[in-house]
């Protein structure tokens, strides 16, 4: 598989349908090299705001273009895009029902060095409270394009969350992509490992682990967390009895607290919630920060064999 | 302004308050002072300034009006009615659970309002990003704005300023409700904000300081917002809270009460008759 950045293809999906659309643009607030929306920005300098740090404004400001007939793209890094401008998302995208798409970057531990402050945990908490936002958690670039091109020709808002760093390649370029649908990307019958974004991987890697030892795990990629695919789950949950949910992200609220709620209230299995638990994050290389917190590949397989009583 | 149309526009005005006081009446919540104080500024803009069409309040090149102090929707919804972009009955029901009417303003619910708002300081940013879509668009159409002095208080409201100032957004006009009451007391007391005009001019904006309830020196503010092509306007408009109605002037107590059965057919009495 060939690793490839989640960020670099938003960069060239923004450039390819600026090209198409003479209505959209996108907005940054001084990070454009790294949320890469400078690749649209060299192009179409003049459908470019660059908001400076500004992350209240920037939101509000995309609302308002959004209300005179544009499409808008407005990024930054996850922390402050969703974190620091929650109201803003909240009233001025959300309640407007603003034709504006948030594609916040450097979400979670995979922010690595910089620490704490800059690796949100709590985005995917926050945004999927917030009526018609749309969240999507890319596992890989083909499904970060796919999802970026949805979103600009659906109507509404969108927040997209990227990692910072390149992930393996896990779905072909004729992949297809829609919110609410959670593609299964490995089946078994003892256990369902539900993951997003950069856990994904780590999963697929977790089931090869399991299955060494004679546990079927089934993989599925929960890409979209509003609205999510209560079918796919429920169907995971009667087959395998058991569900392990795994994010770069705080278990409450996130994909464990989403996929805890809908089971609870449909299908009560035996759950492993895994991620961030009360916790914060620190400095340091992501491998070693998963190692740390306890998200590798080895730990999800050693906690799905827990859960099924196999340890 | 001859004589003629500043005696129509003051009836108008006029006619706004007393939808004001009966509709929060009724309703018994919502926040008649800044609302009254607003009265004459909204009169201009609906009734003398700004290209619309009730008809069609979705008209491409429409001018906007954004009410960032979102808690006055019921001097918007006054002019909206006034303004015939739905019947003057549905003030009514102001805050009621079945109405179009919310506590304030949302664009989704009702004909002629241009933003949701009531978190203030998100309103001069729609608005900014109001004028820099239309001037994307190659249209003529303006963006006026009203913000709260109390709102002043709101970093968001200084980091869209810098935007305006800086994009040199000379389709933006924004006036500031500069009566000197926040819902904890006197403004210059919590937390001043003056000076303003210093303020807003290091933030690259024409300002203009007028009486906020003097029709005339509202037109010249707005003729000289037409003549700029180089800055967004301010228009610092001193007024008085509660204006037109004897106890609630300059009263922090009906910021955001009621008046009630007794107080609400006094101050209609003040405000003189319905003429028909």
């Amino acid at each position: 598989m060939t690793l490839d950045s989640l960020r670099g293809a938003y960069g060239q999906t923004l450039l390819k349908l600026g090209r198409e659309n003479p209505d959209l643009v996108v907005l940054d607030a001084d990070l454009a090299k790294s949320t890469q929306t400078q690749v649209f920005a060299r192009e179409f300098p003049g459908r470019f705001i660059d908001m400076g740090l500004a992350e209240q404004d920037m939101v509000s400001t995309a609302a308002g273009i959004a209300l005179t007939g544009k499409t808008v793209f407005a990024s930054s890094f996850c922390a402050f895009l969703i974190g620091r401008a929650f109201d803003q998302v909240r009233q001025s995208v959300c309640y407007n029902r603003a034709n504006v798409k948030l594609v916040g970057t450097h979400a979670g531990l995979g922010v690595g060095e910089d620490g704490a402050t800059h690796q949100a945990l709590e985005d995917v908490a926050l945004a999927r409270t917030l009526p018609g936002l749309t969240v999507i958690v890319p596992a890989d670039a083909v499904e970060t394009a796919l999802a970026v091109e949805y979103a600009a020709a659906a109507p509404g808002p969108f927040f997209i969350r990227l990692t910072r760093g390149s992930l393996p390649t896990l779905f072909p370029a004729g992949h297809r992509f829609e919110p609410g649908r959670a593609p299964l990307l490995r089946d078994g019958d003892a256990i369902a490992l539900v993951a997003m974004g950069a856990m994904v991987e780590k999963a697929l890697q977790a089931s090869e682990l399991l299955a060494a030892r004679g546990i079927s795990a089934a993989v599925v990629n929960f890409s979209s967390l509003q609205p999510l695919d209560g079918d796919t789950l429920l169907r995971l949950a009667r087959k395998t009895g058991h569900v392990l949910t795994v994010e770069d992200h705080s278990v409450r609220g996130g994909l464990g607290g989403a996929c805890a709620e809908f089971l609870a209230q449909h299908h009560p299995v035996p759950m492993t919630l895994m991620g961030m638990d009360g916790r914060f994050g620190r400095s340091g290389k992501p491998d070693d920060l998963y190692a740390h917190f306890q998200l590798t590949a080895a730990d999800i397989a050693a906690a799905g064999a827990r859960l099924l009583c196999r340890p | 302004m001859n004589e003629r149309e500043r005696t129509e526009l003051s009836e108008t005005a006029r006619r706004m308050r007393r939808h004001i006081i009966r509709m929060i009446g009724r309703a018994a919540s919502g926040h008649p002072g800044g609302s009254l104080s607003a009265a004459e500024i909204l009169a201009c803009l609906y009734f003398r300034e700004m290209r619309l069409d009730p008809a069609d309040p979705a008209l491409p090149d429409r001018d906007r009006f954004v009410l960032s102090k979102g808690h006055a929707a019921p001097v918007l919804y006054a002019a909206l009615a006034e303004r015939g972009f739905f019947p003057a009955n549905d003030l009514e029901r102001l805050r009621q659970c079945d109405s179009r009417l919310q506590g304030h303003p949302h664009r989704l619910d009702t004909p002629g309002v241009e933003a949701s708002t009531g978190s203030l300081g998100q309103g001069l940013s729609m608005a900014c990003g109001m004028a820099l879509g239309l001037r994307l668009s190659g249209s003529a159409a303006r963006v006026f704005a009203l913000i709260g002095d109390g709102e002043s208080q709101e970093g968001q409201i200084w980091e869209a300023a810098m935007t305006a100032g800086f994009r040199k957004l000379d389709n933006l006009c924004v006036f500031l409700d500069y009566n000197d009451l926040q819902i904890d007391g006197r403004v210059s007391a919590i937390k001043d904000i003056a000076p303003l005009r210093d303020k807003w001019q290091s933030f690259r904006w024409r300002v203009e300081e007028i009486d906020g309830h003097d029709f005339d020196q509202i037109e010249s503010a707005l003729a000289a917002f037409a003549g700029e092509r180089e800055r967004p306007t301010l228009v610092i408009a001193r007024t008085v809270k509660g204006k037109g109605v004897s106890f609630m002037e300059d009263n922090v107590a009906f910021h955001g009460q009621a008046p009630n059965a007794q107080e609400t057919a006094q101050a209609l009495q003040e405000l003189g008759h319905d003429a028909g």
